[in-house]
């Protein structure tokens, strides 16, 4: 038992909880305070695996940005929290059932069929990071520059959908 | 051989752009001629029509310069079935370039003057829409003539032969809910109707001497038939025969010759640029070229040739008979185009395919002279009843004008029309219409072969051949030329000399320069046209010889003696003095006779003909065109309406409708519906089956129905149950 | 190091909680929250697969991954607020109906 499996079984242990965690609270704004931790137990698995960029990227974008966005829009709507009840008696056991098949399938998937038990090569967290960064940039504004720059034009209609969207139309108000 | 050489030199490749700028001209009126105005349209028209002239003399320039060689400019492929080859191409000869630049020639004169004079006409008839209709298909007429005469094919030919009888047809009819005085009636259209079934007969002669052709020579192409035209003759004379006697019923239809000549003097209801075009330079002059191309046949059989010749000079003789006896400034002239396609035709009949053509050449010029200027004659008469009507005073004796006319043509109210046509209601227009009067008196000496006009050449020319080996013929045609002179002498007495006999005819006004200066060229052209083929020069004999075979043949032929014997009319002998001499005297002697019965003491009011009380009822006969028209009607129309009436009632109606269709077949279909099909077959099992499966879609989608719940986790449900199934499958597979 | 296999195991699990918090929960904005969630867990595969393979692809697809939920999170968000303006509630069961 080496550090890295000892820290890979709590970090597991941790984003396993908190999605279940996220799944059964019935209040919104407990969800997304365990959807957070979640990220940020991701984050470190990005930067085990040595993709320093990433990880930084998702705490900022992930367990910053969006998920302010989601408290702030909990908190705007008040809708924390629903009423019990529901019209649909059967849909919560067939879910379950249906996902239990589907971990299974998955498992069947990873364990009988892949078998890549072989350990993952080159350096982890003892990666360069800035060496790591520069090499992601390069791809990213050379390789990848157009679809990068389709990206932007994809959040700017985002951003006007959104603004569209949530704006008040004239008389209604 | 020659012919079948295809060469693509010089200016031949312009050749396609005779037809193509027509249709350009066509098109753009189609399409623009709304918002055009209409001299727009009319210079548009005569344009398209005059860059056809300039590319045909371009030709023939170009033709000049290859000595008359023939060229076939390769177009585009029209059939292809088999063996059967027949592309669309463009026959540049010596022959066929002298019709395009008669056509487009004598066209486009033609289309100007009719800037002029539909002008007019359409405000006479009162309806201004059907000015850009008629310059559409005069063009169209043009695109029509054009590929006749250049064609390389007895097919091409035939779709221009049928073309310009569609617009012979479209354009006699032109003013088709009204007679010619503006009435309306169905006169216009029944004439137009005429024309074109009386042609139907003529082509069909057509055809079936283009079927037997290509049955026995495999082929339509003139290249390949003529260079088998001397075997087949040789071995199968009695084919040969057939042909050519098929063809000249065509001839005789489109060209108006006895039997067929009828519709003509009917198709005398179009506009008078149309008579002048169509009905009298251009396309009866189609039947000619056809006889003269198909040059190479008809020398091979001289029995069919005979036959020809006599057909053309007794249509000749008759035609102008009848002429004689006409009252109508424009029937006159018709007949005379008949009796002068007679000559025209007997000529090539003869084989003197030179002076025949020679003669269409400068009768072209000549007769649409004279159509055009009766046309200027009646709009000037037009104009003086116009002019009358509104200033309602009649300067003229009570009983000279009983009832001062009102203007305005095509309303029923208005029972005694005025005939601006009829030449007992004009009379000293001399006065009057001073340009006019000169120009036809142009026309006039030049038709009555007075020397030296173009007439007088053409005529003497075809005399002299006649002479040589058909005395028959000969004095016939003698006979014809003495009343052409004569008959063209009273109509110029009576519509020239003398006083009005009518208020119309004292208040004439000249025509506007539009429509004379047309004519002056027409004019100079009468005048000078006989300088093409003048004796001992035979320019214009050289000419066709290239085509024709005379030099031709001779250079091919090998051998003077047989070079006779392939081209007997090439005769290139000088001025007969004594043919020449007799036709003169004769010409001058009818128009003395002319004047002594109509110059002398000329007609007033209300008189009857000075020949009538001499000739009684031959005259009659003449006046009445020898009751052709009535003994056709009797002797084919009414029979064949009895046949039609016979088959309509009885065999149709009776036979056919009632009994086979109503009774046997309706009523047996009824009875098989009824019982058999609808109560048991439609009604047990077909009827039982399509409702058992529209019940049971029914019952199945009611079902189905409540998948649909329209909640969206129902869906998403759906969609992991889907993915689960999927990956189940790709993992046990 | 770990095998390629565990980070896997990882990823398969938190899909499939965030497919079943799609499926149970009426909140949208939870629902929202376990579709990133999968996204997430799609995401762990890429980096270890471009671990594994050792090529860079696959972290840059998670870049554009990231960038393509941080949009959809902003239309979706507005959808909802524009569906409880008009409902007065969020619950997705309540819209089962064709109209707006």
């Amino acid at each position: 038992m080496d550090f890295t499996l000892i820290l890979f079984i709590v970090l597991a242990a941790v984003a396993v909880l908190t999605a279940i965690g996220m799944l059964v609270s019935r209040n919104a704004v407990y969800a997304a305070l365990f959807l957070v931790l979640n990220f940020a137990t991701v984050a470190i698995f990005y930067l085990m695996l040595g993709a320093p960029f990433i990880a930084m990227a998702q705490v900022t974008v992930y367990a910053g940005a969006i998920m302010v966005l989601f408290l702030f829009v909990i908190m705007l709507l008040g809708a924390e929290k629903l009423p019990k009840g529901g019209v649909l008696p059967w849909q919560r056991p067939l879910a379950i059932g249906l996902a239990a098949v589907l971990l299974a399938e998955a498992g069947y998937l990873l364990f009988q069929r892949i078998q890549m038990t072989t350990e993952l090569a080159g350096p982890g967290l003892e990666v360069n990071s800035v060496e790591a960064v520069r090499t992601l940039g390069l791809a990213l504004f050379n390789q990848y520059l157009l679809p990068f720059e389709v990206t932007s034009v994809l959040l700017l209609v985002a951003m006007i959908g959104a603004i569209v969207l949530t704006k008040k139309e004239k008389g209604e108000a | 051989m020659l012919l079948s050489e295809v060469t693509n030199t010089g200016f031949f490749n312009l050749a396609p752009w005779i037809i193509f700028s027509p249709v350009i001209g066509l098109l753009v009126n189609i399409i623009y001629g709304g918002r055009m105005g209409e001299k727009a349209i009319g210079w548009l028209a005569s344009a398209a029509s005059g860059l056809a002239f300039g590319v045909s003399v371009l030709l023939a320039v170009s033709l000049s310069g290859v000595h008359g060689e023939a060229q076939v400019v390769l177009f585009a492929d029209w059939i292809r079935i088999g063996e059967l080859n027949i592309p669309w191409n463009f026959r540049v000869d010596t022959l066929s370039v002298t019709m395009m630049l008669v056509v487009s020639g004598v066209g486009t004169l033609i289309h100007i003057y009719a800037i002029g004079y539909m002008h007019e006409d359409v405000r006479f008839k009162n309806d201004l829409g059907r000015y850009r209709r008629f310059f559409v298909f005069f063009n169209l007429f043009i695109v029509m003539m054009m590929i006749l005469v250049s064609g390389d094919s007895y097919l091409m030919l035939f779709v221009g032969w049928e073309g310009v009888g569609l617009c012979s047809f479209l354009l006699i009819g032109f003013w088709y809910e009204m007679d010619t005085l503006g009435r309306p009636s169905w006169a216009n259209s029944n004439a137009a109707k005429k024309a074109f079934i009386v042609n139907r007969i003529g082509d069909l002669g057509f055809i079936l001497a283009a079927m037997t052709m290509f049955w026995y020579f495999g082929s339509l192409q003139f290249g390949e038939v003529f260079a088998q035209a001397e075997e087949i003759a040789a071995h199968q004379p009695l084919v040969m025969i057939a042909i050519t006697l098929f063809m000249l019923i065509g001839v005789a239809g489109k060209s108006a010759q006895i039997p067929l000549y009828v519709w003509l003097p009917d198709a005398m209801a179009g506009p008078t640029p149309v008579s002048a075009l169509i009905h009298a330079a251009t396309m009866v002059t189609a039947g000619i070229y056809l006889v003269a191309r198909s040059a190479p046949l008809y020398v091979t059989v001289p029995n069919a040739q005979y036959i020809v010749a006599l057909v053309g000079a007794v249509t000749a003789l008759c035609a102008a008979t009848i002429a004689v006896g006409q009252y109508d400034i424009k029937k006159v002239l018709a007949y005379s185009t008949i009796s002068q396609l007679g000559f025209m035709v007997a000529a090539v009949g003869m084989g003197a395919f030179a002076a025949g053509m020679f003669h269409l050449v400068t009768h072209a010029f000549f007769k649409a002279l004279l159509f055009l200027s009766a046309g200027s004659v009646i709009l000037g008469l037009e104009r003086g009843h116009h002019h009358l009507a509104h200033h309602g005073k009649s300067e003229m004796p009570a009983e000279a004008a009983p009832t001062p006319p009102k203007y305005g043509h095509g309303s029923s109210s208005h029972n005694e029309a005025f005939d601006p046509g009829d030449m007992r209601n004009m009379g000293g227009l001399r006065k009057t219409m001073p340009v006019t009067f000169w120009l036809y008196l142009i026309g006039s000496l030049a038709l009555a072969g007075i020397f030296p006009l173009a007439g007088f050449w053409s005529k003497d020319e075809i005399l002299a051949d006649a002479q040589l080996h058909y005395p028959l013929v000969y004095i016939l045609l003698t006979i014809a030329a003495f009343f052409t002179a004569f008959y063209m002498g009273r109509q110029n007495w009576m519509v020239f000399f003398g006083k009005a006999r009518h208020d119309a005819a004292a208040h004439a006004e000249e025509s506007p320069k539009i429509i004379t200066v047309p004519l002056m060229v027409l004019a100079g052209l009468s005048i000078l046209g006989g300088a093409l083929n003048l004796p001992y020069l035979h320019t214009f004999t050289h000419w066709l010889g290239y085509t024709l075979g005379g030099e031709g043949a001779e250079v091919v032929a090998e051998g003077a003696a047989h070079a006779v014997e392939a081209a007997p009319w090439y005769v290139l002998g000088g001025l007969n003095l004594a043919v020449a001499g007799l036709s003169t005297v004769l010409a001058l002697a009818a128009i003395y006779i002319s004047w002594i019965l109509y110059g002398r003491k000329p007609l007033t009011h209300g008189q009857i003909d000075p020949l009538k009380k001499m000739l009684g009822p031959i005259f009659t006969g003449m006046e009445r065109k020898w009751l052709v028209d009535e003994i056709y009607w009797a002797l084919f129309v009414d029979r064949y309406v009895d046949v039609s009436r016979f088959l309509a009632d009885v065999i149709d109606w009776r036979f056919w409708h009632d009994w086979f269709h109503d009774k046997f077949i309706a009523g047996t279909y009824n009875w098989l519906s009824n019982i058999a099909l609808d109560k048991v077959i439609d009604t047990r099992g077909i009827d039982a089956f399509f409702n058992g499966l529209g019940e049971m879609t029914k019952q199945a989608s009611a079902s189905l129905r409540r998948l649909q719940n329209g909640f969206v986790r129902s869906y998403a449900l759906a969609v992991l149950f889907g993915v689960v199934v999927i990956l189940g499958y790709l993992l046990i597979r | 190091m770990l095998p390629l296999t565990y980070y896997l195991v990882i990823s398969a699990i938190l899909f499939v909680l965030g497919a079943l918090g799609v499926l149970i929960r009426r909140n949208p904005l939870i629902i929202f929250m376990s579709v990133e969630l999968m996204l997430n867990a799609a995401n762990l595969a890429f980096v270890a697969f471009a671990r594994s393979f050792d090529v860079l692809t696959g972290q840059i697809f998670v870049f554009f991954v990231i960038a393509v939920a941080a949009a959809e999170v902003a239309v979706g968000l507005a959808l909802i607020v524009v569906i409880f303006r008009t409902k007065h509630s969020i619950d997705v069961d309540l819209m089962s109906s064709l109209k707006g």
